[in-house]
């Protein structure tokens, strides 16, 4: 008896005395465990397979690496480029112009559908001119954008901003709308203002579609740092993607990319994270 | 003498249209009925009349098209009354305590005297336990007695609840409803209840007020004849069944 208590017990991972819950449990909770263990083992492998064939595609000349390059060379590759020091430079172009563009088209955008939901009228008007902006390919509109802010970083992060703050204005405005009708009831007969009603309702209660709006807006400042930098620059990854493929050295185009995947997908987690602190319940 | 005393509450000969893109639509007409200090008065009315029209009125949050809604003599205006809705609508990222205390908030009265009489409140009907909770913690009953405490908060001078039992299921129903009544009467307070329940009209009001159907206005008020004050003794006693076949035979005219 008291052995079969032991056992359970280190089935669920306490050491001697009493186990906390029922052996049932204990195996559901150690088979749940093993589930999430297992998931993370392939995901990892699967990375591993990919990387191995295309190595080994590339190293037995199956296909020639100077068309598909190969992540032994990639390495090599962003190696060179932290040597000669023009590596940081060109991550951090690209990072200014990302992070920027996404603060800017956030701040904005949020101030933006506030204005819009605070005036009725407002909205209404704007309303054909937001869903024409929003369809329209951003891209359309690079020659004029170059035309006015020149061929520097404004120019990228003008684009940066043009890319989100569309779709932030649209999901916030989304959020505020979404107020539960019955709770705006209840204070405006408590006699609240409508600057009370925005502060202790709407505000609060659009915390989510905020984060939404944050996750969206991390790709969309991405997709418009590395759209502008493909119009006009002379530095950032972007641009090294261009020229890359401009003089055809694929292991550059894909050691910039390798990089880009790996500084959004850090920024999608530093989203995740301010969700986590943000969003208790 | 007796003309010139204030009522609590009183509708005089109020019409409301609302207006539409489809049209305008009449809800009330020639509407005249008072509420006095201390009452509790029901309203039933077949469904569709406009009986939330009429909290809406007495809340303040519209005007009538012509007649005159008065509260202790002066025009209707939000933040003087309390209403509650059939759901809670208690702000889920506020505990039991924030969220009883909103009204204050709203009206500026959030010093630590109005904020002790709410939590005495809250203390003596037994939410005590529950302040640092959250809403979604509560059970739909502790909910919807937490959602009377945050009408009571600012001390109001009428009550005004809106079917506030209809989103819960019988068992709670009958509960909340016992419980809601204990706290009205306990604190003396006037309230104006709206519902489609001619049971729950019965056993909870002192007077229950019959609209017609649209464009509605009152029809008939009746004086409830019961000894006992809790809604459940109040169902099981003889009268019981008279009043509901008289009400509903009203309702079906």
């Amino acid at each position: 008896m008291k052995n079969e208590q032991k056992k359970t017990a280190r089935l669920c991972g306490a050491r001697g005395g009493k186990p906390p819950y029922s052996r049932e449990h204990c195996l559901f909770l150690k088979k749940r465990r093993r589930e999430s263990v297992l998931v993370q083992a392939l995901r990892f492998g699967l990375l591993l397979v990919i990387l191995g064939v295309w190595e080994l595609v590339a190293q037995l000349r199956i296909v020639d690496p100077f068309i598909i390059s190969s992540p032994s060379r990639i390495c090599a590759t962003i190696a060179d480029l932290a040597a000669n020091g023009t590596l940081f430079y060109h991550i951090g172009t690209t990072l200014w112009e990302t992070l920027a563009g996404f603060a800017i088209a956030v701040v904005l955008g949020t101030l933006i559908a506030l204005l819009l939901w605070w005036s009725e009228r407002a909205r209404r008007v704007l309303e054909p001119y937001i869903v024409v902006l929003n369809s329209l390919p951003k891209i359309a509109l690079g020659p004029v954008i170059i035309v006015w802010f020149g061929t520097g970083s404004t120019a990228i992060l003008f684009m940066t901003v043009l890319v989100g703050i569309i779709v932030a204005i649209m999901n916030m405005l989304g959020g505020f709308a979404a107020t539960d009708p019955g709770k705006i009831l209840l204070l405006r007969s408590m006699g609240a203002s409508k600057f009370q009603i925005l502060t202790k309702l709407v505000l609060p209660s659009s915390i989510p579609a905020f984060i939404g709006m944050l996750k969206i807006c991390v790709g969309m400042a991405w997709i418009g740092s590395i759209m502008g930098e493909y119009i006009s620059s002379n530095a950032g990854l972007g641009y090294l993607i261009v020229y890359g493929g401009q003089v055809f050295r694929l292991d550059l185009v894909m050691a910039a990319t390798v990089i880009l995947c790996v500084l959004a997908a850090g920024m999608y987690a530093l989203v995740a994270l301010a969700e986590k602190l943000l969003v208790k319940k | 003498m007796e003309n010139d005393r204030k009522h609590m509450l009183e509708f005089r000969d109020v019409r409301l249209t609302y207006h539409t893109k489809a049209g305008e639509t009449l809800a009330a007409e020639h509407m005249s009925f008072y509420v006095d200090e201390g009452e509790f008065i029901a309203v039933i009315g077949p469904s569709g009349c406009g009986k939330t029209t009429v909290l809406s009125l007495a809340a303040g949050l519209i005007r009538p098209s012509a007649g005159e809604v008065l509260v202790r003599g002066g025009a209707a205006q939000t933040g003087n009354i309390g209403y509650m809705l059939q759901k809670d609508e208690l702000f889920p990222w506020r505990t039991v305590e924030q969220n009883i205390v909103l009204p204050l908030e709203i009206r500026k009265k959030n010093t630590p005297e109005h904020r002790r009489r709410a939590l005495a409140l809250a203390e003596k009907y037994g939410l005590g336990g529950f302040l640092k909770h959250y809403p979604a913690q509560l059970s739909g009953g502790m909910r919807q007695r937490a959602a009377l405490i945050r009408t009571l908060a600012s001390d109001p001078g009428i009550l005004l609840l809106d079917e506030p039992f209809s989103a819960l299921d019988y068992q709670t129903r009958l509960n909340v409803c016992e419980d809601v009544c204990r706290v009205i009467r306990g604190e003396k307070k006037t309230a104006l209840l709206v519902t489609h329940d001619i049971s729950e009209a019965i056993s909870i009001a002192d007077r229950v007020l019959v609209l017609s159907a649209r464009p509605a206005r009152v029809v008939a008020s009746h004086k409830m004849d019961f000894t006992e004050v809790s809604p459940l003794k109040r169902r099981e006693s003889p009268q019981f069944s008279g009043w509901f076949e008289r009400l509903w035979k009203e309702l079906n005219l």
